[in-house]
Formats: structure tokens, sequence, C-alpha cells
């Protein structure tokens, strides 16, 4: 089986885990869940063995590369961080109700990465600028703190069910963990992300200086990613500020991955570009 | 109100307003849509295109607001500036209380603070305060690295902390902003940023600055020895890679390979490669074949000069070696250009001869198909050259920033109050701690060591 087989059936078991996840929030029941956690086990385990036979694909190909060098690879990847890092938060909080709020990105990203005909999984081989250990750190970095802020939005969404949810007209809102741990694990996983965020800029920006002399020259892609760390650092400090806690915490979260999702995809329609395309 | 105080009172103001969380937020979200908008508008372009993409008023409006080199114009480094001097009086204004609670020698414990918190939990044991609070002590030891005990009229107190220096993380990391703005700014006063394209075994010594219609004269020449470029089977380059040799005062200085990646550092000054392009050839071969004779010729040529074509088929004379040579809409890449002159009283005929397709040429259904034999590929290597001495400034920024994070975000200081009471049957023990990160973490140690004091015994 190629790389590219695996990752296409690595969709349908994310797709599979959203489901049962889905299902089980919904109808309240714990089996689906139970289920759900091992399908998404499945998946993230197929997804690492689809990263490393693509890798190991490229070295046949004579091309060795880390597969993380264009919008395919880093899609492949964007959906295993956020599949691990879920699976890690469920362990943690032992609540599968954020699964069905987290898991749903993991399967769309790969979707979009297997079925988008715009995207092609064909193995490239590295441009000159590309090759670079830094590039490398760039790309990881980056991607757990936007998996981290996938997270976030998911429970800032849930949140804000919840907080709607007056009384127990709604029986299935009762699910989702208590309000302020959900405050809570929004700030701990803006806080995870912005730490990663950071180290990616900064990793990319040493690459940038060791590419063509300059660590941060205002490209949009530079700039939105400069963009999406504002909205987080003020996230960070307007819980500092009386009556900034909560609803507009999670509206501020949800702000901040609508600019992860425009750094990623959006700049490409802006005018003007990013020196090296081939990353979004 | 006597003019001093009036004074006093407003320097006070202005203080807190610059001190103020607030105004963080307003600057974050300004610069935030101020970035974004500068996104939206190319930035940098030249004014003909900016009067056409957005007319004449629209052009003036935003010519005068620096729209087009937004992130230089004053406003938005005011806003910078704004940022820093509010982050500095802010850690000022905070960095004295912190002190106090980092640095105090005999801390303060207050156990009605400690009573009031949620995160508690309580239990009942039979022995007496004293025994208790002696089985205690070793284990809350285990997890805190400071510890008294208090005795009252009430019962006894166990106090114990951790982590009281990781309130000084968020002062690193806004020490960090500060100090990456510094060097920003020493490396847009005392830093330049240029190019120059150099044809192999050619010398530049001036450069081009960037978005400035400038020009740079640099203390050495630098000469461009040899350039080389490789690619995959794609078509894509895999790999340029120019030789240069610094020249200085007459003196051959340094001589590297340099790659993308991996500039050459002369005096403070980084050379880059950046880009390659190709140059007309010295040499080649152009062959003629005949389709009266069937007969084929390979004749050396050069860009030009001018070629008797055999069996008195005429002349050929190169104009020009076009890089990238459109025809129809269709890149043919590098192509020589020239004028054939048949035999007789026709007359010339301009024609295109692309390197990579040799039957371009057949199209033409002339007397004769010419086509590039041999050509000796000659380039020019384009090189960025930047010298930025607030390099190393933003670096330590950079690291500090990584490490203040840490810090603030995963490292609290945690507070444990164990307060044993006696009642009727014994002792009441009340578990309640805080910390200033992670306050769900640390009502769960709190669970934890409750549990294990509930089953501690002497
Ligand atoms: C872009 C610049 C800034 C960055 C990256 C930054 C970063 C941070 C971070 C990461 C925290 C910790 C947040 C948390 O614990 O959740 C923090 C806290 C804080 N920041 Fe900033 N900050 C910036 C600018 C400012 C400015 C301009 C002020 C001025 C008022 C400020 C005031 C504070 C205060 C008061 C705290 C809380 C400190 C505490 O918990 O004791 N920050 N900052």
């Amino acid at each position: 089986m190629s790389s590219s087989q695996i990752l296409s059936l690595v969709t349908f078991i994310y797709g599979l885990a959203a489901f049962l996840y889905l299902v089980a929030w919904i109808f309240r029941q714990d089996l689906p869940g139970k289920l759900a956690t091992w399908v998404a086990l499945t998946g993230a385990a197929a997804n690492t063995a689809g990263l490393i036979l693509r890798w190991v694909e490229s070295y046949k190909l004579g091309i060795g590369h880390a597969p993380l060098s264009n919008l395919y690879e880093s899609l492949i990847f964007f959906a295993w961080t956020i599949a691990c890092f879920y699976l890690v938060i469920e362990r943690i909080y032992k609540n599968r109700t954020i699964g069905a709020f987290s898991m749903p990105l993991a399967f769309l990203a790969i979707a979009y990465a297997s079925l988008s005909p715009n995207i092609s999984d064909r193995i490239q081989p590295l441009l000159p600028a590309l090759k670079s250990n830094w590039l490398i750190a760039h790309v990881i970095t980056c991607f757990i703190g936007y998996a981290a802020f996938a997270i976030a939005f998911g429970v800032s969404i849930m949140y804000l069910f919840k907080q709607r949810a007056s009384g127990d007209q709604l029986q299935f809102l009762q699910r989702l963990p208590e309000i302020r741990v959900l405050d809570e694990l929004t700030h701990q996983l803006v806080m995870f992300g912005f730490l990663f965020l950071s180290v990616g800029i900064i990793t990319g920006a040493v690459w940038a200086n060791s590419a063509w002399g300059r660590y941060w020259g205002w490209d949009p892609k530079e700039t939105w990613s400069l963009i999406t760390w504002f909205i987080y650092a003020t996230l960070l400090h307007a819980r500092l500020m009386r009556g900034w806690q909560g609803k507009r915490i999670a509206f501020l979260s949800i702000t901040g991955f609508m600019a992860v999702l425009f750094t990623y995809f959006g700049v490409n329609l802006l005018p003007g570009l990013h020196s090296y395309g081939a990353m979004g | 109100m006597s003019p001093s105080q009036k004074q006093e009172g407003l320097v006070d103001s202005l203080w807190k307003f610059l001190a103020s969380v607030k105004l963080t937020i307003v600057l974050l979200i300004t610069l935030a849509c101020a970035s974004i908008f500068g996104t939206l508008i190319p930035q940098n372009a030249s004014p003909a295109e900016y009067i056409q993409a957005f007319g004449p008023i629209l052009y003036r409006i935003f010519w005068v607001l620096d729209i087009f080199d937004m992130y230089h114009s004053w406003w938005f480094q005011f806003l910078i500036l704004m940022l820093a001097i509010n982050i500095v009086v802010c850690s000022f204004d905070r960095l004295s209380a912190t002190w106090q609670i980092i640095f105090a020698k005999n801390p303060k414990f207050n156990p009605e603070r400690f009573q009031r918190l949620s995160n508690k939990q309580e239990f009942n044991e039979t022995g007496s305060a004293q025994t208790l609070s002696q089985v205690y002590s070793p284990i809350i030891a285990k997890y805190f690295r400071y510890q008294t005990v208090t005795n009252s009229g009430k019962g006894t107190y166990l106090f114990a902390e951790r982590g009281r220096w990781t309130r000084l993380g968020v002062y690193v990391v806004h020490l960090s902003v500060v100090i990456l703005l510094i060097g920003g700014l020493i490396g847009s006063i005392f830093g330049f940023e240029g190019f120059v394209n150099i044809a192999e075994g050619e010398s530049a010594q001036t450069i081009r600055l960037r978005n400035v219609n400038q020009v740079r004269e640099l203390d050495f020449v630098i000469r461009c020895d040899d350039f080389d470029v490789s690619f995959y089977e794609t078509g894509t380059p895999k790999e340029f890679r120019s030789k240069l040799t610094i020249i200085e005062g007459g003196q051959e200085a340094l001589t590297k390979d340099i790659i993308v990646n991996d500039p050459l550092r002369y005096k403070g000054i980084s050379i880059y490669q950046a880009s390659y392009g190709s140059l007309a050839p010295d040499r080649m071969t152009l062959k003629f074949t005949s389709n009266a004779s069937g007969m084929a010729y390979e004749i050396p040529a050069k860009v030009g000069g001018t070629i008797d074509i055999p069996e008195a088929g005429g002349q050929f004379t190169v104009t020009e070696f076009q890089p990238q040579a459109v025809f129809r809409g269709t890149n043919l890449g590098e192509t020589i250009v020239g004028r054939l002159q048949p035999k007789g009283d026709t007359s010339p005929a301009d024609i295109m001869l692309p390197v990579r397709f040799p039957s371009f040429d057949k199209m033409r259904k002339g007397d004769w198909v010419i086509s590039v034999g041999n050509i000796e590929p000659r380039y020019y290597t384009g090189l960025q050259i930047a010298k930025d001495p607030g390099v190393w400034v933003v670096y330590t920024g950079f690291t500090l920033m990584i490490v203040g994070f840490v810090i603030t975000f995963f490292l609290s200081h945690q507070r444990i109050c164990v307060a044993i009471l006696p009642n009727d049957t014994g002792s009441s023990v009340t578990v309640a701690g805080m910390a200033t990160k992670n306050k769900l973490g640390m009502e769960n140690r709190i669970r934890k060591i409750t549990a294990k004091l509930s089953v501690a015994r002497v």
C-alpha cells in the first residue's frame, strides 16, 4: 500500500471517529464513545504510519525529505497533531464530548487534503530554499500551535453552547464539561498554542534570516501569523480585565482560529505572494 | 487644589493610563487591524500601479497616510512605540509588588484567606493538632519546598509554598518583547539590505538597496568566479551554487562557495544566494541542415557575429540571446534570435532558434533548417546582501521570550495551608490551596494531598 492510500483510509477512520463521538454526545451513550476512542487511536496510528511511509517513499525516489513540504503534507500533519493532541486531552480530562468538537476538525483537515482536486499528493522535490532544519522546526512547531488553537476553538464553541443552555431542556448539553472547566481548558490550550505559535514564528524568522538575510519582511504570510499572535496575546491579557471572562474570551478564541485558518489558506488569495508558496 | 497637586494628579493618571491593560488590548487590536489592512494592499509597488488600482483620489489619501509602505509609516511605528512604553510602564508599576512577594524573608500567611478559598478539602481525624502536624509535615515537604508551622489559640497551621520565583516569568516575556523591538530598531538604523547581479567571471562593488531607489558602495569587491545550477528530473532547480571571492584593497581576502541557506559572511555583511539568470553565451555552434542536399554543417557562432551559410546559401547574423523567449504565448526558454539573409534578392527574415526545441525552425519551411548545436550556458548569480547588527539582539529576545513563556505558562507559584483545629472527636483538618496558574491542576493536587494526609498515621 502506498502512503497516499493509507492516508485516504485515515480520512474515513477519522470521519468514523468524529461520527461516533457526535453520536455518543448527542444520544448520551457510552458505548459509541468508547468505540470512538479506539477508532481515533487506530486512525492516529495509521496516520503516523502514513507519514513515516511517505518519508521513506521520498528517499526511495531519491529526493528524500521530511513529509512537511507542501500543502498536502502539512494538512496531513495538521490532522495528525489535532488527533494526537485531542487523545491526550481526553485522557487528562476524561470527557469524550470534547471529541465531538475536535475530531471533526482532524477529519476536515485530512479530508481536504485527500479529496480536494486542487491538492496534489505527489511527492515533490524540495526547492533549494526549503532545505533547512529550521524550516522543519518551523513547520512542526507552527502546526502543534495550530492544533492547540483548533481544539481551543472547539472548546470555545462548547463554552458558548453550554452558556446558552438554561435549565435542563437540552439534556445533551449537560454532558459537556462544567463551564469553568471549559474556560480553564481554553486558557490552557491557548497558552500552549501561543508558546508554539511564538516558537513557530521565531524558527521561521531564523530560517528566513539564514536564507535571505532578513528575519522579518512583512510579507503577507508573516504578517498574518503576527496578526494571529496579536489576537491571542489580546486574549491572554483580556482575562486580566474585569468583565472579560468567559464569553468574550470564547469569541476571541474563535476569532483567533479564524486568523489561523486565514494564515494557512487565505493568504494565497491576497495580492502579492509568499516567496515560497509551497507551504500553503 | 494647588497647581503642583494638579500636576501630580495629571502625571498620576498618565502613568495609570500607560500602565493599564486596557491600553494594551486597544493597542494589540489596533495593530492587528492595521496589519490586516496592510496585507490587503500590496506594499511598495509603483505609483502607476496604485493609481490604476485605486484612482487618483484614494491614491492621494493612501499616500498621505503612508499606506503603501505601511509597516514603516510613522503611525504604525508610533503604535509599536506605545506598546513598548505600555510594557515598560506596566512592568515597573507591578514589579515592586511582585518583588516583595518573591523576596520576602518571612512570607506572611493569612489563614483566613485560605479559609475563604473554594479549593478546599476537609476531614476529621482523632489525633491532637500537635501530633498530626508532625505526621503531616514530612508529607507536605515532599510537594513544597518551603514550610512553616504556626500555632495560634485556635489550632495549628501548616503553610507551604513553592515556585515563588515563577512570578518573574511574565517580566521575562515582557522584557523580551522590548529587546526584540530594540534589536529591530538597531537593524533599521545601522543595517541595510540590497541586491546585486554578477555575471560569472565578473565583479561588483555597488549594490542596489531594497525598496528605496538608491545604490550603496561596499568596502570590498565581490567577484563571482563560477556559478552552477543543477536540476531535478522534473526540471525544477535543485541547487544553485556560486563561488565568490571577496577582494579588499586589491587583495583577495576570502573565497567561498555559497548556496541558498548557507551565506558568506564578511565583516558583518552577509551575502546570500538568492536567484540566478542566464546570459548570452560566449560561444556556441549553429547547425545548418540543407533541404536540397541533406547535408548538415555545424558552425561556431557568437552574438553579433555573421556566418556565411555553406553551399552559398546566404548569411545568418546572430542578433541576440533571450533567456525567456515567448512565441505565441508559449515560453520557449533560452532562445537565439537571428536574421537570415538568403541568397539572391529575397528579403531577410528574423527567426527564433530555441535551445530546447531543435526542430522549431522546420516550421518556417525554408531551404535550410537552422538549430542550436552546442551552447555553453553562461549565468549571472543573484545575490542578496544584508547587514544587520541588531540580529543578535533580536535572537537574544527570541531566546528570552521562549524561556519566559515556559516559566509563565507551565510553572506557577503554589501555596497550601493545612489547618488542624481541635474539635469534639479530635481534630478537623482543612487543606486549602491556591496557585497563580492552572487552578484545576491545583485542585487535583489538593485532593491528592488530602487523600494522602487522611490515611497517614504516626
Ligand atoms: C506583545 C506584547 C506582549 C506580550 C507577548 C505579552 C505576553 C504576556 C503573557 C504571555 C502573559 C501571561 C498571560 C497568562 O498568564 O495567561 C502576560 C501577562 C501580563 N501582561 Fe503581557 N504581554 C505583552 C504586552 C503587555 C503590555 C503592553 C502590558 C501592559 C499593561 C502587559 C501587561 C501584562 C500583565 C499585567 C500581565 C499579568 C501579569 C500577572 O499575571 O501577574 N502585557 N503578558
